[in-house]
């Protein structure tokens, strides 16, 4: 797909900052939670220190399967809770402090599909991207108009502007909802198993879009998902978490080691490197072995 | 794309207004004694230009004392009840919400009963026993319709449907233990009633906190568009969700007990309204709730003229009409909703 990058990013232009490839864009540091029924109880569950930095243009994974701390840690970084201990900043600002508006202007979310309780149209609904943007009753004025556009353009999706929501595929669905978060014209653009409902091819395509937008709008992105092989081929960083501990941070290559990965997903696989460098993963069957 | 523009919304309104105009028109000329359109227009003239008392005195009588202000009193409920379903179904991401079914316009029946009985010559202890009764009701529909912190939609609508049949089971025990079995004053409480005046105080009152209510809640309608799409998605594009939620939850109330305190329990308008609105002119809360204000004022005046009319000499209460188109729709909404 070879859409131009019409795409303006108004807040930070290159001018600003002539070394920002260097700059860290999110700092998380020795960022703990907990969750607890009340005050007093034991926590339920916790998250344990955990600390990395990215710069933009970079994509992280946030790596583990269910109930590892996943959810919590994107959560800690969208600044919705705020950490225990340490602190999560983007651009030097702890992301839990930023009023909402401010933090819709430079966080945008991409969770897995919500379901309308009215049927919208996919053009109206990348619009609601422009709300942390607007006064008072919001009428979309002419420059918005053309962020959308652009926004739906930037995933391919014009075709779609004029389809409602419901009728759309899985894959159509996650284009739009990711047009709205273009539309947010964020920093930083988090997803939460943007993969889950969708096919293999569609799943390749989300995360190559990812790559180009963010090396031609300059985002960070950070993707939460337990799907290893996507990991291993499209992230940057690996953010490896086990029972709401973080056990490794690093480059695929550096964080999957057979042992590891074997013990962390419970299942038998083969960690082989790849031509680029990056690891390969495959499952292997348990034939023969015991299951215990 | 197609955005709702300031220019549509206007011109919605407008129309929408020509036609509560219209409707006035028609409810005043109807009735037991018929009065001709050219004379109601020559004579509203008249009374625009100051030279009211020209009019013949009976006549004004039936039109200006009896019509009118009844008329006045169904445009005030008729917006009060739909904005206030309206905003219901956002705050609780229902589109089967209505203050009648989730059993607050009831609660907010029993809080106005219940000022009656504490400080029966205080006239502000009515409205203000409706508010708390619809708060209060409100409140506990929410948190019965929870389950392990989800919002359930069909338990909610059970726990409103239930508080609704226990509320309306103490109003008929105290209006038949204290006011001695006052069937009209039953009827007026859980069917809904246009009939009985109000004072030219309490309309002030009325007036005042509709256009307050309505106002604070159609400062929030681009919020609760977001907020139909889930809380967490909305604050994640900048809504202040909590604040939302409050303003739109009190004064959701207000006009509940409003309209209660003033005409009763009256159905389903609530529902009808909005999802009538919907279909015409999109979901868009911008113009939901005027359009849905206009259109539960026209419904509710034409509504009592037909109740006025239909069997004369006997009137039927509002509430039955609204009742009887409602359920239907009621229905319809919930076996779609199913599918």
């Amino acid at each position: 797909m070879s859409t131009p990058n019409t795409f303006a990013q108004s807040s930070h232009g290159t001018g600003e900052k002539p070394n920002s490839e260097q700059t860290v864009r999110l700092n998380v540091e020795q960022a703990s939670y907990a969750y607890s029924a009340s005050a007093q109880s034991v926590p339920t569950f916790t998250l344990g220190m955990t600390s990395f930095q990215t710069r933009e243009r970079e994509i992280v994974a946030i790596l583990g399967p269910n109930a590892s701390g996943k959810s919590t840690l994107l959560r800690l970084i969208a600044g919705t809770i705020a950490p225990l201990s340490g602190r999560v900043e983007l651009d030097g600002e702890e992301t839990s402090r930023l009023d909402v508006r401010t933090r819709a202007q430079r966080i945008a979310m991409v969770h897995q599909e919500s379901p309308a309780v009215y049927p919208a149209l996919a053009g109206d609904f990348v619009l609601q991207g422009r709300y942390p943007y607007g006064r008072a009753l919001r009428f979309a004025n002419r420059e918005d108009i053309e962020i959308a556009r652009n926004a739906l353009a930037q995933v391919g999706g014009e075709h779609l502007a004029k389809r409602t929501i419901g009728e759309l595929s899985g894959g159509e669905k996650q284009r739009v909802i990711l047009a709205r978060a273009l539309a947010q014209q964020p920093r930083l653009i988090l997803l939460d198993e943007p993969t889950l409902h969708l096919d293999i091819g569609a799943q390749v395509e989300l995360l190559e879009r990812l790559r180009q937008l963010a090396q031609e709008n300059r985002y960070t992105v950070v993707v939460v998902t337990h799907e290893l092989g996507l990991a291993a081929e499209f992230a940057d960083q690996v953010v490896l978490l086990q029972h709401g501990r973080c056990l490794r941070v690093g480059s695929p290559a550096a964080v999957y080691q057979k042992e590891l990965l074997e013990q962390v997903f419970d299942a038998p696989l083969d960690v082989e490197l790849g031509p680029a460098g990056r690891p390969r993963v495959n499952l292997r069957a348990r034939r023969g072995e015991d299951i215990s | 794309m197609r955005p709702l523009t300031l220019r549509r919304l206007l011109w919605t309104c407008g129309g929408l207004s020509a036609l509560l105009l219209a409707s006035v028109v028609l409810a005043l000329k109807l009735g037991a004694v018929p009065i001709s359109v050219t004379d109601l227009v020559l004579d509203l003239g008249r009374i625009a230009l100051g030279r009211a008392n020209e009019l013949p005195s009976e006549y004004r009588m039936i039109v200006f004392d009896l019509r009118l202000p009844r008329i006045l009193l169904g445009i005030l409920v008729g917006a009060a009840l739909s904005v206030a379903g309206a905003s219901f179904q956002a705050l609780l991401r229902n589109p089967l919400a209505d203050p009648y079914v989730l059993g607050v316009s009831s609660g907010a029946a029993l809080g106005s009963i219940l000022a009656l009985i504490v400080a029966p010559g205080l006239a502000l202890m009515t409205p203000i026993g409706a508010f708390i009764g619809a708060m209060a009701t409100i409140a506990g529909v929410y948190f019965l319709g929870r389950r392990e912190g989800q919002l359930d939609s069909t338990t909610l609508l059970l726990g409103g449907i239930i508080c609704a049949s226990f509320f309306s089971a103490i109003i008929m025990f105290l209006m038949t233990t204290l006011a001695g079995r006052d069937l009209r004053g039953m009827v007026f409480w859980l069917m809904g009633d246009l009939s009985t005046p109000i004072s030219a105080g309490m309309q002030w009152v009325f007036t005042v906190g509709l256009i307050a209510a309505t106002g604070a809640i159609y400062s929030t309608s681009a919020d609760l568009n977001l907020l139909l799409t889930g809380e967490r998605e909305a604050t994640h594009l900048g809504v202040d969700v909590t604040r939302v939620k409050l303003v739109v939850y009190v004064s959701a109330s207000l006009l509940t007990a409003l309209a209660v305190s003033a005409s009763g329990a009256i159905g389903y308008v609530g529902l009808l309204i909005p999802h009538a609105v919907r279909l015409i002119f999109g979901s868009d809360y911008r113009l939901l709730i005027p359009a849905s204000a206009l259109c539960g004022a026209i419904a509710i005046v034409l509504a009592d003229t037909l109740a006025r009319t239909i069997v004369p000499p006997t009137e039927l209460p509002v509430g039955a009409m609204t009742a009887m188109a409602g359920a239907p729709v009621f229905i319809y909404l919930l076996r779609r909703g199913l599918r």
